[in-house]
């Protein structure tokens, strides 16, 4: 059977914070269009729209990915994570009450990247060192805060995960 | 981005198919960390993009009855440098894996497209080339099969045809005493673009040097094997004074261009200090160690 072309509008069916979701998208959308202007999760941020920010990461099917450099289309069957599925009914994330104890942000726009690209770093390595930790997040670019804050913010957030894991 | 089609086939066959329809209009989506970036920026004016990630045969990265491996090419490199086995016996093409972009990259970007995008500078180059990769090619014809330092022909071009495809890349066993290595030379620690890579592969029989390879990325037109510096360390022992000529050969082999990253002549000086760099590590590695360089 030949393989169908897809142009215009296609439907998608994908998996989003665990919920099924259905969107219409064009292929020339990205991922993060879709996340943002389609379905109002507007936590994923559109810092460069080229791969080099990291404002826009995601979760998908297990790995971290930037989202502005996925096509809608793409998402089809696939199982994404976003910042909108980090904190609980029951609280924020350890590594959200990190960031604001630890004043690891400043206007912000870089942070949901920082705690979805962190949370994906203590997944795979509860204990990492700050040398790991600053070259697990080389790719989330901050403006702000001059780094710092948010590498101490992370590695107490490990701590606080290991110590109630 | 311009409006595109695109096409998901589950075979090789219907996406040679589509590759062979469209011609140069279409072309294979593996991570897309360059082609939809170039796209949107209209650097490059693809139609068509055919999605690599549900064909089996270019998601496939298994080791097969003679050891050697089949990494397919639309396997992201973060796939890689969590495979065991794949970083044990192919350490410089997961040194490259690891450096490339950053982990938001890895997490999609693979070497197969690496590869076809065909950069002079692609990281995972020099590491295939060392490691005496071939590239598995399918097209309207059928399939053929390329050496991978014959892959790429001109910055952003390669051997492929229009209708063809990598499908994979087969990896040899690497014989035992063997060890590899790449690393590059960037202004900062990470997500930059080589200004030159270096990629050296040995084998040793106690302190001597039974086979060698080595390449360089970013000193040519495309990515270079430098045979002639692994053939120089054949039968001596593997020393600082034998790195030294081989740094030598490929000091000369290096032909770089004056650009916003490097001068010539610091490119040809990097060549030397990488080659002899990527040398010991190749060695450390053989004798059971790592490389001490960092990356
Ligand atoms: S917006 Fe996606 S990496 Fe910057
Ligand atoms: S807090 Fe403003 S960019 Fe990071």
């Amino acid at each position: 059977m030949a393989t169908e072309i897809l142009s215009g509008k296609v439907h998608v069916q994908t998996t989003i914070n665990g919920e099924q979701v259905d969107f219409l998208a064009e292929p020339r959308e990205s991922l993060l269009e879709v996340l943002r202007d389609h379905l109002g999760l507007t936590g994923a941020k559109e810092g460069c729209n080229n791969g080099n920010c990291g404002a826009c990461n995601v979760v998908m099917d297990g790995a971290l990915v930037n989202s502005c450099c996925v096509l809608s289309v793409e998402a089809a069957g696939a199982s994404i994570e976003t910042i909108e599925g980090v904190a609980s009914p029951e609280g924020l994330h350890p590594l959200q009450q990190s960031f604001l104890e630890n004043a690891a942000l400043q206007c912000g726009v870089c942070t949901p990247g920082f705690i979805v690209a962190a949370k994906a770093l203590l997944e795979e390595n509860p204990n990492p060192t700050e040398y790991e930790v600053r070259w697990w997040l080389a790719g989330n670019l901050c403006r702000c805060t001059g780094y710092d804050k948010i590498v101490r913010a992370v590695l107490d957030a490990a701590e606080r995960m290991r110590a109630e894991a | 981005m311009r409006a595109i089609q695109y096409a998901a086939p589950s075979t090789v066959e219907d996406a040679v198919a589509i590759l062979a329809e469209h011609g140069s209009d279409a072309r294979m989506l593996a991570g897309g960390t360059d082609l939809i970036v170039q796209v949107r920026e209209d650097a490059r004016d693809t139609g068509v993009f055919v999605d690599a990630k549900k064909i089996p045969e270019l998601m496939e990265l298994s080791v097969n009855a003679d050891g050697s491996t089949t990494l397919g090419a639309a396997v992201p490199c973060h796939q890689l440098y969590n495979d065991a086995h794949f970083t044990a016996t192919y350490p410089a093409v997961t040194d490259a894996a690891r450096i490339i972009g950053s982990t938001g990259i890895q997490g999609r970007a693979s070497v197969g497209g690496n590869l076809c995008n065909s950069g002079p500078a692609g990281d995972t180059i020099p590491p295939l080339i060392v490691h005496s990769a071939v590239c598995n090619i399918a097209g309207p014809d059928g399939e053929r099969t390329v050496a991978v330092e014959d892959f790429c022909t001109a910055p952003g071009r390669n051997v492929l045809a229009d209708g063809e495809l990598l499908v994979s890349l087969t990896l040899p066993k690497p014989p035992a005493g063997s060890g590899s290595h790449y690393l590059r030379f960037i202004p900062r620690n990470e997500m930059d673009i080589a200004v030159v890579g270096a990629g050296a592969w040995l084998q040793l029989d106690g302190e001597t040097i039974t086979a060698a390879r080595t390449g360089l990325g970013a000193v040519a037109p495309t990515p270079l094997f430098v045979q002639a510096a692994g053939d120089a360390l054949v039968g001596m022992t593997a020393d600082e004074d034998a790195f030294a000529v081989a740094a030598d050969i490929a000091r000369d082999a290096a032909s770089p261009i004056d650009d916003m990253r490097g001068t010539i002549a610091h490119r040809k000086q990097l060549s030397y200090v990488l080659t002899q760099r990527a040398l010991r590590g190749a060695k450390a590695r053989a004798q059971g160690g790592s490389p001490t360089n960092g990356h």
